[in-house]
Protein backbone atom coordinates (compact mmCIF):
# COMPACT_ATOMS: atom_id res chain seq x y z
CA UNK A 1 0.00 0.00 0.00
CA UNK A 2 1.39 3.29 -0.65
CA UNK A 3 2.36 5.60 1.88
CA UNK A 4 2.75 3.02 4.34
CA UNK A 5 5.09 -0.22 2.55
CA UNK A 6 7.41 2.62 2.12
CA UNK A 7 7.89 3.11 5.97
CA UNK A 8 7.92 -1.05 6.87
CA UNK A 9 11.53 -1.64 5.26
CA UNK A 10 13.62 -3.49 7.00
CA UNK A 11 17.38 -2.63 5.76
CA UNK A 12 16.42 0.92 6.63
CA UNK A 13 14.74 0.23 9.60
CA UNK A 14 18.36 -1.06 11.07
CA UNK A 15 20.09 1.88 9.40
CA UNK A 16 17.82 3.88 12.06
CA UNK A 17 18.20 1.84 14.44
CA UNK A 18 22.47 2.13 14.20
CA UNK A 19 21.78 6.05 13.91
CA UNK A 20 20.19 6.17 17.04
CA UNK A 21 22.42 3.48 18.82
CA UNK A 22 25.35 6.15 17.33
CA UNK A 23 23.77 8.98 19.00
CA UNK A 24 22.82 7.82 22.31
CA UNK A 25 25.50 8.47 25.63
CA UNK A 26 23.00 8.34 28.35
CA UNK A 27 19.58 6.27 28.72
CA UNK A 28 16.64 8.38 27.81
CA UNK A 29 12.87 7.65 28.22
CA UNK A 30 10.46 8.98 25.44
CA UNK A 31 6.92 8.37 26.14
CA UNK A 32 4.83 7.64 22.74
CA UNK A 33 1.36 9.23 23.24
CA UNK A 34 -0.90 7.69 21.56
CA UNK A 35 -2.03 4.44 21.81
CA UNK A 36 -2.17 3.64 18.24
CA UNK A 37 1.84 4.00 18.28
CA UNK A 38 2.24 1.58 21.54
CA UNK A 39 0.15 -1.12 18.89
CA UNK A 40 3.10 -0.59 16.38
CA UNK A 41 5.67 -0.76 18.80
CA UNK A 42 5.09 -3.33 20.00
CA UNK A 43 2.98 -5.19 17.15
CA UNK A 44 6.28 -5.01 15.38
CA UNK A 45 8.69 -5.26 17.87
CA UNK A 46 10.87 -1.92 18.15
CA UNK A 47 10.70 -1.73 21.41
CA UNK A 48 13.34 -4.90 21.44
CA UNK A 49 15.24 -2.89 18.61
CA UNK A 50 16.32 0.00 20.20
CA UNK A 51 19.45 -0.01 22.51
CA UNK A 52 18.79 -0.64 25.95
CA UNK A 53 19.66 2.67 27.20
CA UNK A 54 16.67 4.35 25.12
CA UNK A 55 13.07 3.62 27.07
CA UNK A 56 10.18 3.52 25.47
CA UNK A 57 6.71 4.48 28.16
CA UNK A 58 3.40 4.38 26.88
CA UNK A 59 1.29 7.04 27.08
CA UNK A 60 -2.60 7.94 28.18
CA UNK A 61 -3.23 8.19 24.47
CA UNK A 62 -6.95 5.74 24.29
CA UNK A 63 -9.90 7.51 24.63
CA UNK A 64 -11.88 4.33 25.34
CA UNK A 65 -9.63 3.53 28.03
CA UNK A 66 -9.59 7.23 29.76
CA UNK A 67 -13.10 7.28 29.37
CA UNK A 68 -14.75 7.31 33.23
CA UNK A 69 -16.98 4.16 34.27
CA UNK A 70 -19.79 6.80 34.84
CA UNK A 71 -20.02 7.53 31.00
CA UNK A 72 -19.31 3.93 30.29
CA UNK A 73 -22.11 3.50 32.78
CA UNK A 74 -24.93 5.94 31.23
CA UNK A 75 -24.22 4.36 28.21
CA UNK A 76 -25.65 1.64 29.29
CA UNK A 77 -28.08 3.11 30.41
CA UNK A 78 -29.44 4.56 27.43
CA UNK A 79 -28.89 1.25 25.48
CA UNK A 80 -31.16 -0.75 27.72
CA UNK A 81 -34.14 1.57 26.37
CA UNK A 82 -36.38 -0.16 24.01
CA UNK A 83 -37.12 2.96 22.45
CA UNK A 84 -33.08 3.62 21.37
CA UNK A 85 -30.46 2.01 18.81
CA UNK A 86 -27.51 2.51 20.29
CA UNK A 87 -24.69 3.75 18.06
CA UNK A 88 -20.75 3.22 18.94
CA UNK A 89 -17.25 2.18 17.14
CA UNK A 90 -16.48 -1.32 18.20
CA UNK A 91 -13.45 -0.93 21.10
CA UNK A 92 -16.10 0.65 23.22
CA UNK A 93 -18.50 -2.61 23.44
CA UNK A 94 -16.57 -4.37 25.61
CA UNK A 95 -15.67 -1.89 28.41
CA UNK A 96 -16.66 -3.69 31.48
CA UNK A 97 -18.85 -0.99 33.28
CA UNK A 98 -20.30 -1.07 36.95
CA UNK A 99 -21.99 -4.34 36.49
CA UNK A 100 -22.22 -4.30 32.55
CA UNK A 101 -21.33 -3.93 29.52
CA UNK A 102 -22.59 -2.85 26.32
CA UNK A 103 -22.76 -6.24 24.61
CA UNK A 104 -24.14 -7.91 27.11
CA UNK A 105 -27.16 -5.27 26.48
CA UNK A 106 -26.85 -5.97 22.69
CA UNK A 107 -26.83 -10.15 24.16
CA UNK A 108 -30.14 -9.22 26.13
CA UNK A 109 -31.90 -7.93 22.87
CA UNK A 110 -30.97 -4.37 23.13
CA UNK A 111 -30.64 -2.70 19.84
CA UNK A 112 -26.75 -2.11 20.05
CA UNK A 113 -24.72 -1.60 16.71
CA UNK A 114 -21.18 -1.42 15.84
CA UNK A 115 -20.59 1.44 13.04
CA UNK A 116 -17.77 2.86 11.26
CA UNK A 117 -17.84 6.13 11.30
CA UNK A 118 -20.54 8.72 12.99
CA UNK A 119 -22.17 9.17 9.17
CA UNK A 120 -23.30 5.81 9.48
CA UNK A 121 -25.23 6.81 12.87
CA UNK A 122 -26.79 9.38 11.23
CA UNK A 123 -28.11 7.36 8.34
CA UNK A 124 -29.73 5.03 10.83
CA UNK A 125 -31.80 8.60 12.35
CA UNK A 126 -32.63 8.99 8.87
CA UNK A 127 -34.42 5.50 8.20
CA UNK A 128 -36.01 5.09 11.01
CA UNK A 129 -37.23 8.52 11.87
CA UNK A 130 -39.94 6.26 14.65
CA UNK A 131 -35.85 5.41 17.01
CA UNK A 132 -34.19 7.55 19.08
CA UNK A 133 -30.36 6.81 17.67
CA UNK A 134 -27.77 7.72 19.69
CA UNK A 135 -23.89 8.00 19.05
CA UNK A 136 -20.99 6.80 21.50
CA UNK A 137 -18.87 10.14 20.28
CA UNK A 138 -15.80 9.01 21.84
CA UNK A 139 -12.03 10.19 20.87
CA UNK A 140 -9.05 12.41 20.50
CA UNK A 141 -9.19 15.63 18.53
CA UNK A 142 -8.68 13.03 15.41
CA UNK A 143 -12.00 12.09 15.60
CA UNK A 144 -13.91 15.29 17.05
CA UNK A 145 -14.16 16.96 12.79
CA UNK A 146 -16.08 13.40 12.31
CA UNK A 147 -18.35 13.15 14.91
CA UNK A 148 -19.61 17.53 14.87
CA UNK A 149 -19.91 16.78 10.98
CA UNK A 150 -22.31 14.29 11.95
CA UNK A 151 -24.15 16.64 14.96
CA UNK A 152 -23.83 19.77 12.99
CA UNK A 153 -25.62 17.38 9.71
CA UNK A 154 -28.59 16.55 12.26
CA UNK A 155 -29.45 19.91 13.12
CA UNK A 156 -28.93 21.10 9.52
CA UNK A 157 -31.35 18.45 8.43
CA UNK A 158 -33.94 18.05 11.64
CA UNK A 159 -32.76 14.97 12.88
CA UNK A 160 -34.62 15.65 16.42
CA UNK A 161 -34.39 11.54 17.08
CA UNK A 162 -30.19 11.86 16.50
CA UNK A 163 -28.47 12.76 19.81
CA UNK A 164 -24.57 12.19 20.95
CA UNK A 165 -22.99 10.99 24.27
CA UNK A 166 -19.67 13.05 24.13
CA UNK A 167 -17.06 11.52 25.82
CA UNK A 168 -14.28 13.79 23.78
CA UNK A 169 -11.13 14.37 25.04
CA UNK A 170 -7.46 16.85 24.27
CA UNK A 171 -4.16 15.88 24.56
CA UNK A 172 -2.26 19.03 24.90
CA UNK A 173 -3.95 19.26 28.78
CA UNK A 174 -3.10 15.65 29.39
CA UNK A 175 0.25 16.09 28.29
CA UNK A 176 0.44 18.59 31.10
CA UNK A 177 -1.05 16.89 33.81
CA UNK A 178 1.59 14.22 33.45
CA UNK A 179 4.57 16.52 33.10
CA UNK A 180 3.82 18.37 35.97
CA UNK A 181 3.16 15.23 38.08
CA UNK A 182 5.97 14.58 40.95
CA UNK A 183 8.45 11.90 40.14
CA UNK A 184 7.60 12.46 36.43
CA UNK A 185 10.55 10.25 34.67
CA UNK A 186 9.47 11.23 30.81
CA UNK A 187 12.11 13.31 28.78
CA UNK A 188 10.88 13.44 25.86
CA UNK A 189 7.33 13.09 24.01
CA UNK A 190 6.06 11.67 20.78
CA UNK A 191 3.18 13.73 20.03
CA UNK A 192 0.50 11.83 17.95
CA UNK A 193 0.34 12.21 14.46
CA UNK A 194 -3.13 12.21 13.39
CA UNK A 195 -4.32 13.97 16.29
CA UNK A 196 -1.88 16.93 14.98
CA UNK A 197 -2.92 16.13 11.30
CA UNK A 198 -6.15 17.99 12.66
CA UNK A 199 -4.83 20.54 15.00
CA UNK A 200 -1.38 21.48 13.78
CA UNK A 201 1.07 21.63 16.71
CA UNK A 202 0.94 25.09 17.58
CA UNK A 203 -0.64 24.08 20.58
CA UNK A 204 2.21 21.85 21.96
CA UNK A 205 4.98 24.31 21.68
CA UNK A 206 4.37 26.12 25.53
CA UNK A 207 4.88 22.47 26.79
CA UNK A 208 8.19 21.74 25.55
CA UNK A 209 9.05 25.29 26.49
CA UNK A 210 7.67 25.38 29.97
CA UNK A 211 8.57 21.35 30.92
CA UNK A 212 12.22 21.67 29.09
CA UNK A 213 10.91 18.53 26.60
CA UNK A 214 11.77 17.52 23.08
CA UNK A 215 7.95 16.74 21.46
CA UNK A 216 8.36 15.30 18.37
CA UNK A 217 5.16 15.06 15.70
CA UNK A 218 5.50 11.07 14.97
CA UNK A 219 3.34 8.99 12.16
CA UNK A 220 2.32 5.38 12.65
CA UNK A 221 4.39 3.08 10.60
CA UNK A 222 7.58 1.59 11.80
CA UNK A 223 10.15 4.05 9.91
CA UNK A 224 7.82 7.33 11.21
CA UNK A 225 7.87 5.80 14.93
CA UNK A 226 11.59 5.02 14.86
CA UNK A 227 12.81 8.92 12.48
CA UNK A 228 10.24 10.33 15.99
CA UNK A 229 12.94 8.66 17.95
CA UNK A 230 15.66 9.99 16.45
CA UNK A 231 15.06 12.82 16.05
CA UNK A 232 14.06 13.32 20.43
CA UNK A 233 17.24 11.57 21.26
CA UNK A 234 19.16 14.42 18.50
CA UNK A 235 17.53 17.11 20.88
CA UNK A 236 18.25 15.18 24.49
CA UNK A 237 21.66 15.08 23.15
CA UNK A 238 22.24 18.62 22.23
CA UNK A 239 20.36 19.83 25.73
CA UNK A 240 17.03 21.08 23.16
CA UNK A 241 13.25 21.27 23.90
CA UNK A 242 10.97 22.42 21.23
CA UNK A 243 8.54 21.13 19.05
CA UNK A 244 9.61 18.87 15.99
CA UNK A 245 7.17 18.03 13.19
CA UNK A 246 8.87 14.41 11.65
CA UNK A 247 5.34 13.42 10.16
CA UNK A 248 5.09 16.49 7.49
CA UNK A 249 3.27 14.17 4.77
CA UNK A 250 0.42 14.41 7.46
CA UNK A 251 0.80 17.48 9.72
CA UNK A 252 1.42 21.28 8.60
CA UNK A 253 2.08 23.56 12.00
CA UNK A 254 -1.49 24.87 11.76
CA UNK A 255 -3.96 21.69 10.96
CA UNK A 256 -6.84 21.72 9.23
CA UNK A 257 -8.41 24.76 9.23
CA UNK A 258 -11.93 23.73 8.09
CA UNK A 259 -11.59 21.09 10.62
CA UNK A 260 -11.02 23.35 13.29
CA UNK A 261 -13.65 25.72 12.14
CA UNK A 262 -16.75 22.74 12.64
CA UNK A 263 -15.30 21.57 15.77
CA UNK A 264 -15.73 25.21 16.92
CA UNK A 265 -19.08 25.46 15.61
CA UNK A 266 -20.06 22.14 17.76
CA UNK A 267 -18.23 21.77 20.88
CA UNK A 268 -17.02 23.96 23.36
CA UNK A 269 -13.78 23.22 25.53
CA UNK A 270 -14.63 22.02 29.19
CA UNK A 271 -13.23 20.11 32.19
CA UNK A 272 -13.25 16.66 32.29
CA UNK A 273 -12.68 13.48 34.52
CA UNK A 274 -10.15 10.97 32.92
CA UNK A 275 -9.96 7.44 34.10
CA UNK A 276 -6.86 7.20 35.94
CA UNK A 277 -5.43 10.76 36.22
CA UNK A 278 -8.19 12.62 37.38
CA UNK A 279 -9.79 15.58 36.51
CA UNK A 280 -8.55 17.85 33.86
CA UNK A 281 -9.39 21.27 33.68
CA UNK A 282 -10.02 22.36 29.75
CA UNK A 283 -9.57 18.56 28.75
CA UNK A 284 -12.09 17.54 26.99
CA UNK A 285 -15.20 18.97 24.49
CA UNK A 286 -18.76 19.74 25.46
CA UNK A 287 -21.64 20.46 23.08
CA UNK A 288 -21.64 24.02 22.37
CA UNK A 289 -25.38 25.43 23.75
CA UNK A 290 -26.77 25.71 20.81
CA UNK A 291 -26.71 21.95 19.92
CA UNK A 292 -27.94 20.93 23.33
CA UNK A 293 -31.31 19.29 21.82
CA UNK A 294 -28.59 16.33 20.44
CA UNK A 295 -27.08 16.18 23.60
CA UNK A 296 -27.83 12.89 24.97
CA UNK A 297 -27.20 13.05 28.39
CA UNK A 298 -29.89 16.13 28.63
CA UNK A 299 -32.18 13.71 26.19
CA UNK A 300 -32.17 10.89 28.41
CA UNK A 301 -31.65 12.72 31.99
CA UNK A 302 -28.84 10.34 32.83
CA UNK A 303 -26.72 13.06 34.65
CA UNK A 304 -27.97 11.92 37.89
CA UNK A 305 -26.51 8.50 37.17
CA UNK A 306 -22.48 8.79 39.09
CA UNK A 307 -20.49 6.30 40.41
CA UNK A 308 -16.83 5.77 41.60
CA UNK A 309 -13.91 4.15 39.62
CA UNK A 310 -13.34 0.85 40.77
CA UNK A 311 -10.18 0.57 43.12
CA UNK A 312 -8.96 -2.92 41.53
CA UNK A 313 -8.01 -2.31 38.12
CA UNK A 314 -4.57 -0.54 37.83
CA UNK A 315 -5.00 0.75 34.38
CA UNK A 316 -4.17 4.75 35.62
CA UNK A 317 -0.59 3.90 36.31
CA UNK A 318 -0.42 2.21 32.46
CA UNK A 319 -2.12 5.33 31.36
CA UNK A 320 0.54 7.32 33.14
CA UNK A 321 3.58 5.58 31.52
CA UNK A 322 4.16 4.22 35.57
CA UNK A 323 3.47 0.35 35.04
CA UNK A 324 4.07 -1.71 32.45
CA UNK A 325 1.18 -4.10 31.65
CA UNK A 326 3.01 -7.22 32.42
CA UNK A 327 4.35 -6.06 35.49
CA UNK A 328 0.90 -5.44 37.03
CA UNK A 329 -0.27 -8.57 38.85
CA UNK A 330 -3.72 -8.91 37.43
CA UNK A 331 -1.78 -9.04 34.16
CA UNK A 332 -3.00 -12.33 32.31
CA UNK A 333 -4.58 -13.73 35.05
CA UNK A 334 -7.44 -12.11 36.21
CA UNK A 335 -7.48 -9.38 33.59
CA UNK A 336 -7.91 -10.85 30.53
CA UNK A 337 -9.81 -9.80 26.97
CA UNK A 338 -12.08 -12.17 28.06
CA UNK A 339 -12.76 -11.00 31.91
CA UNK A 340 -11.39 -7.25 31.17
CA UNK A 341 -10.96 -5.42 34.86
CA UNK A 342 -10.62 -2.46 32.58
CA UNK A 343 -10.54 -0.94 29.38
CA UNK A 344 -7.12 -0.72 28.51
CA UNK A 345 -7.33 -4.57 28.63
CA UNK A 346 -9.98 -4.84 25.43
CA UNK A 347 -9.50 -1.17 23.50
CA UNK A 348 -7.56 -1.53 20.35
CA UNK A 349 -5.41 1.07 21.31
CA UNK A 350 -4.95 0.20 25.40
CA UNK A 351 -1.39 -0.90 26.36
CA UNK A 352 -2.33 -3.94 28.33
CA UNK A 353 -4.71 -4.91 25.08
CA UNK A 354 -1.04 -4.96 23.13
CA UNK A 355 1.14 -6.85 25.76
CA UNK A 356 -1.31 -9.31 25.73
CA UNK A 357 -1.56 -9.24 22.07
CA UNK A 358 2.03 -9.43 21.11
CA UNK A 359 4.56 -10.25 24.40
CA UNK A 360 2.01 -12.91 26.76
CA UNK A 361 3.53 -15.96 25.40
CA UNK A 362 7.60 -16.21 25.44
CA UNK A 363 9.00 -15.10 22.18
CA UNK A 364 10.15 -18.73 20.90
CA UNK A 365 6.49 -20.09 21.48
CA UNK A 366 4.90 -17.51 19.42
CA UNK A 367 8.04 -17.63 16.64
CA UNK B 1 -8.95 5.07 17.76
CA UNK B 2 -6.48 7.01 15.80
CA UNK B 3 -6.08 4.82 13.64
CA UNK B 4 -5.77 6.83 9.55
CA UNK B 5 -5.09 5.10 6.47
CA UNK B 6 -3.42 6.58 3.60
CA UNK B 7 -5.76 6.07 0.07
CA UNK B 8 -6.14 7.56 -3.13
CA UNK B 9 -9.37 9.60 -3.98
CA UNK B 10 -10.53 7.95 -7.57
CA UNK B 11 -14.22 9.45 -7.46
CA UNK B 12 -15.51 12.92 -5.78
CA UNK B 13 -19.10 14.19 -5.36
CA UNK B 14 -20.65 17.11 -4.12
CA UNK B 15 -19.93 19.95 -2.30
CA UNK B 16 -19.40 21.51 0.61
CA UNK B 17 -19.97 20.34 3.71
CA UNK B 18 -21.44 17.38 1.71
CA UNK B 19 -18.69 16.44 -0.94
CA UNK B 20 -18.00 13.01 -0.70
CA UNK B 21 -15.55 10.88 -2.40
CA UNK B 22 -14.77 7.38 -2.91
CA UNK B 23 -11.14 6.28 -2.06
CA UNK B 24 -8.96 3.39 -3.05
CA UNK B 25 -7.27 1.29 -0.46
CA UNK B 26 -5.04 -0.61 -2.41
CA UNK B 27 -8.02 -2.76 -4.05
CA UNK B 28 -10.85 -1.98 -1.19
CA UNK B 29 -12.80 1.48 -2.23
CA UNK B 30 -15.02 2.87 0.35
CA UNK B 31 -17.01 6.53 0.76
CA UNK B 32 -15.39 9.09 2.58
CA UNK B 33 -16.45 12.69 3.58
CA UNK B 34 -13.96 14.74 1.73
CA UNK B 35 -15.77 17.86 3.25
CA UNK B 36 -12.56 18.96 5.40
CA UNK B 37 -10.22 18.61 2.46
CA UNK B 38 -11.91 20.83 0.36
CA UNK B 39 -8.61 21.15 -2.30
CA UNK B 40 -8.01 17.35 -2.68
CA UNK B 41 -8.70 16.70 -6.55
CA UNK B 42 -8.97 13.26 -8.15
CA UNK B 43 -5.55 11.06 -7.58
CA UNK B 44 -4.33 12.74 -4.78
CA UNK B 45 -4.08 10.66 -1.79
CA UNK B 46 -5.52 11.36 1.51
CA UNK B 47 -5.65 10.13 5.29
CA UNK B 48 -9.09 9.42 5.87
CA UNK B 49 -10.48 8.28 9.57
CA UNK B 50 -13.41 6.79 10.77
CA UNK B 51 -15.08 7.85 7.34
CA UNK B 52 -13.70 11.34 6.83
CA UNK B 53 -10.61 12.58 4.91
CA UNK B 54 -8.67 14.51 7.48
CA UNK B 55 -5.74 15.17 5.85
CA UNK B 56 -4.22 15.35 2.08
CA UNK B 57 -1.12 13.29 1.69
CA UNK B 58 1.89 16.05 0.48
CA UNK B 59 3.97 13.84 -1.86
CA UNK B 60 7.09 16.47 -1.77
CA UNK B 61 6.91 15.97 2.15
CA UNK B 62 7.22 12.08 1.79
CA UNK B 63 9.51 12.40 -1.05
CA UNK B 64 11.72 14.20 1.06
CA UNK B 65 11.31 11.99 4.49
CA UNK B 66 12.35 9.22 2.36
CA UNK B 67 15.71 10.93 0.60
CA UNK B 68 16.22 11.55 4.35
CA UNK B 69 15.84 8.03 5.42
CA UNK B 70 17.83 6.81 2.21
CA UNK B 71 20.46 8.99 3.24
CA UNK B 72 20.83 7.30 6.66
CA UNK B 73 20.65 4.01 5.53
CA UNK B 74 23.89 5.01 2.52
CA UNK B 75 25.27 6.61 5.58
CA UNK B 76 25.15 3.53 7.64
CA UNK B 77 26.09 1.34 5.45
CA UNK B 78 29.63 2.90 3.99
CA UNK B 79 30.19 3.30 7.94
CA UNK B 80 29.76 -0.65 8.13
CA UNK B 81 31.70 -1.14 5.73
CA UNK B 82 34.74 1.31 6.88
Amino acid sequence: MRHVDEYRDPAAVRAVVERIRATVTRPWTLMEVCGGQTHSILKFGMDELLPGNVRLVHGPGCPVCVTPLEKIDRAIAIASRPDTTFCSFGDMLRVPGSRDDLLKVKARGGDVRIVYSPLDALRLARQHPDRKVVFFAVGFETTAPANAMAVHRARAEGLSNFSVLVAHVLVPPALEALLSAEGVEIQALLAPGHVCAVTGYRDYEPVAARYRVPIVVTGFEPLDLLKGVLAAVEQLERGEARVENQYPRAVVRDGNPAALRMIDDVFVVSGRSWRGLGEIPRSGYALSPKYAAHDAEAVFDVSGLTVKEPEECRAGLVLQGRLRPSDCPEFGTRCTPEHPLGATMVSSEGACAAYFQYRRAPREATG
Amino acid sequence: MCLAVPGKVVEITGEGELRMGKVDFSGVQRQACLAYVPDVQLGDYVLVHVGFAISRIDEQAAQETLEALAEISALEEAEGEA
